[in-house]
């Protein structure tokens, strides 16, 4: 188990930093893939069968996704045109070296209490613990996410009603073309 | 397998990510490191429930920690629609107005 889970380490934190080494953005997509995965399956190793292979699940589609976004809104690849994308980059590195150190001093110093009997039915345990006492959670989870929705749709639309009527919603629509069911 | 090794393994990811977030000029870039980030303290979510917090606390947890990742992804692809729109940029430099 140790052995499984040092390599499963190894993978996704390599895979993690190749994320900003290769030059191509699909290569960089693909590399943040194999890093969720390997985290995903170390999640499998701790016995989290179903939080492990949901995050396998979800994180494939998503970087599918950000692969098309990628090809969408990169305007330069650098993949065909070497060049540095990256400002600060002295910084950056500093801040990361020093807050990776001060976690590991963190995670070394901390006396970890001692481990408590593992459970045994773990997705069972989760969809009980969902359905009754932890019900709070996913209730609030959700109008958060419906928020995102509207949120993500206001943000990302190019012509709202406030352009079409104007600000007080009072003018006649200015579409560039008249449509609808001729009201 | 110690609950130390694990953490440190969610650490080293944890700052991978932060150097990209920093560093990076490209949004989604930006967002990658973000999620590298978000990535590490999944697998930190998960060493804790095994090691420390057996209770299904610890999994609901690890579950929100997922749902933050995927509302940052939905709002930060939102940003970047509206930049590129805006602006017709990707880039974090050409979108620094509130930071002179």
């Amino acid at each position: 188990m140790l052995v499984v889970f040092v390599i499963l380490a190894v993978i996704a934190v390599l895979a993690g930093a190749m994320v900003f080494v290769v030059d191509s953005m699909a290569r960089a997509t693909y590399a943040l893939a194999v890093s969720f995965i390997a985290v995903g399956v170390a999640l499998l190793v701790l016995r989290l069968e179903y939080l492990g292979v949901i995050t396998i699940l979800m994180m494939v589609m998503e970087m599918a996704i950000m692969a098309i976004y990628m090809i969408m809104f990169m305007g330069m690849n650098p993949a065909l045109m070497p060049m540095s994308m990256v400002h600060g980059k002295r910084a950056a590195l500093g801040a990361a070296i020093g807050t990776f150190l001060l976690l590991v001093v963190g995670i070394l110093l901390v006396p970890w209490p001692v481990r408590p009997e593992p459970a045994a039915a773990s997705t069972q345990e989760l969809g009980s613990a969902l359905m009754g006492s932890k019900m709070l959670v996913m209730m609030t989870v959700s109008p958060i996410m419906f928020a995102a929705i509207v949120a993500g749709v206001s943000l990302a639309s190019a012509r709202t009603r406030y352009d079409r009527f104007g600000d007080d919603l009072d003018h006649a629509p200015t579409d560039p073309q008249p449509g609808g069911v001729g009201r | 397998m110690t609950l130390q090794l694990v953490l440190i393994t969610a650490a080293a990811i944890f700052c991978v990510g932060l150097y990209g977030a920093l560093s990076q000029q490209v949004v989604v870039m930006v967002m990658m490191g973000l999620e590298l980030m978000i990535n590490g303290v999944l697998l930190a979510g998960g060493a804790v429930w095994w090691f420390l917090a057996p209770a299904p606390t610890g999994q609901v947890l690890v579950l929100l920690i997922l749902a933050a990742m995927t509302l940052e992804m939905a709002m930060g692809f939102a940003v970047a629609v509206l930049l590129h729109r805006q602006r017709g940029t990707d880039m974090t430099d050409m979108a620094g107005d509130l930071a002179r």
